[in-house]
């Protein structure tokens, strides 16, 4: 087990009432494997995921990642090992210094692990932008001359550079056009494929977790509601989160809407 | 650098740009444009301007060349005025990331520290200081500085708090970069650009408190500056009222280049965040 | 159905931009009914939206026209609404909610505050805010991003205007609340007899309640026409690759699932 979640809470304090974004929330990961994460807005998902990543603190609970208890590790041992978790964030505007350059986005996890030696990064640097369907000449860009959808694969390259073992995807593909999305959610089942690299995908739509999840969790304020294969969640769902997500996925409607017409 | 040429692209920076380039020539090159000693008897008093080409601004009271003082005291008007601006920023920069990374009591205690350097005004604090301690140029540096910092500071403060909540600085944190780091590389320079932009105003309200502290005769004596011209000609100003005009139209013009530039500064940064 | 707005050979450009944003367009909305514009990213899509409801910056140049059959062009606020995409951006942070909902009511209908006010009421109740009485009186910051777009949608419709332009205003949003804000939508406007022109880039959203759609990339009009028969044979390679790149749960999923 490579991610071991256990009765993990937080409250927070919002206008005098105490509001718990999450309750008792417990999961395990497996190395390799993908387990989507769904539910509305204020589920607790992202606040999850923030904590898994070390981003706000943890009121209860415990998390042992790698064997380690991950909770409890601070200073530079947490830097260090926090190049076997990385993320994947969702704006894509946001997650990058306005004033780097592609080759400084993705040379600083290798600079601050010490992934490849110093004459090396540049070529590691070629290597990731061409392994996530970039070339390599667009190194010297900035971040800002590049496309949304071409900086979700940059912020991709950023994450796998560390060679981590878990990936943590926070809406990664929601900002992006449909037609882009399929190839970045293409391009992270390939990654895993070759990498072993496990994913928390973290979304509100479930026809993207569909798309590449062994497992989806279903959260309900705060509360973890089902969890189980996705097939299982998508064709025999049992809570009424999950049904209210699935009825919310649009489907291509091809025959006429059954409505009143207007005189015509 | 693109950023200068994007503000050469606009009139404002165009004609503010033009404006104080000329200054810092003039400010340079002094020694060569008009040599000697300015404040040396050069000829007879109180000639009249544009009369004699050997004196085209006329001489003062005690027949001091005008257009050399007005030469001359650019250098110090442009060196204190840029010099108390640096030191402001320097000082509120400190404070500003300070009270912005500490937060808790460290970050309360700070800020009503700039609130109180914000209520006092500013003018009548320099005043003080240069009292107190004594008229030199280094003295009405740090004087006017001590007015100015706090605004710099808050705006600093303002800028850390908003872009720490930034994903890219999570992101950076993520990657497990170091948070010294993080904010120098990632926190700092995007912090600056507004505080930049504040950096004309303080150098303009620099010189003119500079002029205002000179007028009052709280200058250094042993130098020339326009406020100090401004105020000798204060002695004739029915007569010969070119003697405190002249200054006055310099100093004028060096604000509102001051100004132009950065408002061109402002709209090429409206521009390039678009 | 009459065409309420013809337009014909537009072409918008921004200042600044040599390459126009739509180039020859040719389009019908028809009174009363739910049209979508579909398109991705720099479809210029968000722009045909501006341009109906007057909103584009300053410095654009338009050419080309747009023939009303009401006589004379719609008023934004009277007679067209518009809703944005971000309900934090397009609500005033200061004013309370019954303000912003009563002003559009009070400037065009020429309403007494305390009418407007009473209208208000009204409206939140008709986009089904919990508890009117009590958000009339509350701030934007206090309410979901789901119930900051309701009162936005409330905003719109305050004056009675017969058009609402509705530009992406599920995209920030999830499931969910996208979800009921369509159904919102599409009753609010069949109630109403209104016409709707829903912007978005989620085809298969469109495609549950719109009457026609049309389809946009970069700048051009690729091909618009009644939704079903859009979506059964659709004419353009384009619109094609549009519909076979829409996922949902049916689609067979890229990992190898485990047979379990």
């Amino acid at each position: 087990m490579l991610l071991d979640i256990a009765n993990l809470s937080k409250r927070f304090s919002s206008g005098g009432r105490d509001v718990a974004a999450l309750n008792d929330v417990s999961l395990t990961l497996d190395p390799g494997e993908t387990l989507g994460l769904v539910g509305a807005s204020g589920s607790g998902k992202s606040t999850l995921a923030r904590i898994l990543l070390r981003l706000t603190s943890a009121d209860a609970g415990s998390i042992r990642f790698e064997g380690k208890d991950w909770l409890a590790l601070s200073g530079a041992e947490l830097r260090r090992r926090r190049a076997k978790m990385q993320m994947v964030f969702q704006d894509v505007l946001g997650a990058f210094n306005p004033r780097a350059t592609v080759a400084s986005v993705l040379g600083d996890p290798l600079r601050i692990h010490d992934i490849v030696p110093k004459v090396e990064r540049p070529r590691e640097i070629a290597t990731l932008l061409e392994r996530v369907g970039l070339p390599a000449s667009y190194a010297s860009r900035s971040i800002r001359e590049v496309s949304g959808g071409q900086r979700q694969r940059i912020a991709i390259a950023r994450a796998i550079a560390t060679r981590p073992s878990l990936i943590v995807l926070d809406e990664a593909v929601s900002a992006l056009d449909v037609s882009i999305r399929g190839k970045i959610l293409e391009l992270l089942v390939e990654l895993q494929q070759e990498r072993g690299i496990a994913c928390l995908f973290v979304s509100h739509d479930l026809a993207v977790l569909r798309a590449v999840s062994h497992r989806i969790a279903v959260m309900e304020a705060g509360r973890l509601v089902e969890i189980a294969s996705a097939r299982q969640v998508i064709e025999n769902p049992q809570s009424s989160a999950a049904r209210a997500l699935i009825a919310a996925v649009p489907r291509l409607v091809t025959g006429m809407p059954e409505r009143p017409h207007h005189d015509v | 650098m693109r950023r200068i040429r994007n503000l050469m692209k606009t009139p404002e920076g165009m004609a503010g740009f033009g404006i104080l380039a000329t200054l810092i020539l003039v400010a340079l090159f002094a020694p060569v444009l008009s040599p000697g000693d300015p404040l040396r008897i050069a000829g007879d008093p109180l000639l009249a301007p544009f009369v004699d080409p050997a004196f085209p601004l006329g001489t003062d009271r005690l027949g001091r060349d005008v257009l050399a003082g007005i030469i001359h005291g650019t250098r110090t008007s442009l060196a204190v005025g840029i010099a108390a601006a640096i030191a402001a920023i320097a000082i509120g920069l400190c404070v500003g990331l300070a009270a912005g990374f500490a937060g808790g009591l460290v970050e309360e205690a700070l800020m009503r520290v700039v609130d109180a350097f914000q209520i006092v005004p500013s003018f009548l604090l320099a005043l003080a200081f240069v009292s107190v301690i004594g008229a030199s140029v280094p003295v009405v540096v740090l004087a006017i500085a001590l007015g100015a910092w706090a605004d710099p500071a808050r705006l600093t403060r303002a800028q850390v708090l908003s872009i720490r909540e930034r994903d890219y600085v999570a992101a950076a944190r993520v990657i497990g970069m170091h948070p010294v780091e993080i904010a120098w590389k990632e926190i700092l320079p995007n912090a600056l650009p507004p505080v930049l932009a504040l950096s004309a105003i303080i150098v303009a309200a620099a010189i003119l408190t500079e002029a205002a502290l000179s007028f009052l005769g709280l200058g250094d004596p042993n130098i020339v500056t326009w406020g100090s011209m401004i105020a000798e000609g204060r002695n004739v100003l029915r007569s010969s009222p070119s003697l405190s005009i002249f200054p006055g139209i310099a100093l004028v013009v060096t604000v509102i280049g001051v100004y132009l530039l950065s408002e061109g500064f402002g709209k090429t940064l409206a521009g390039s965040e678009a | 159905m009459s065409a309420l707005c013809e337009i014909r050979e537009l072409e918008v450009a921004y200042r600044g931009n040599s390459v126009p944003a739509l180039t020859n367009i040719d389009l019908d909305i028809h009174a009363g009914e739910r049209l979508a514009i579909i398109g991705e990213s720099g479809s210029g899509k968000s722009t045909l939206a501006r341009t109906i409801a007057r909103l584009l910056p300053a410095g654009a140049r338009v050419r080309g026209e747009m023939r009303w059959s009401i006589g004379q062009v719609p008023l934004p606020g009277r007679d067209l609404g518009f809703v944005f995409q971000d309900p934090s951006a397009s609500l005033n942070p200061v004013l309370t909610i019954g303000e912003q909902v009563a002003e559009g009511a009070r400037r065009h209908l020429g309403l007494t505050w305390r009418t407007a006010y009473e209208r208000a009421l009204d409206m939140l109740e008709r986009v089904r805010i919990p508890d009117p009485a009590k958000v009339l009186k509350a701030f934007p910051h206090q309410l979901s991003g789901g119930q900051r777009q309701r009162v936005a949608i409330a905003a719109a419709l305050a004056a009675g205007p017969g058009i609402l332009i509705a530009d992406e205003v599920t995209s920030a949003l999830d499931m969910i609340v996208q979800a009921e804000i369509v159904s919102l939508l599409d009753e609010l406007v069949r109630e109403a007899g209104m016409t709707l022109i829903f912007i978005t880039h989620d085809i298969a959203l469109a495609s549950g309640f719109a009457d026609r759609v049309a389809i946009f990339r970069d700048g051009g009009l690729v091909e618009a026409g009644p939704t079903g028969a859009i979506l059964t044979s659709p004419k353009d390679v384009y619109t094609r690759a549009l519909l076979a790149s829409h996922r949902d749960l049916s689609t067979p999923p890229l990992i190898r699932e485990a047979t379990s």
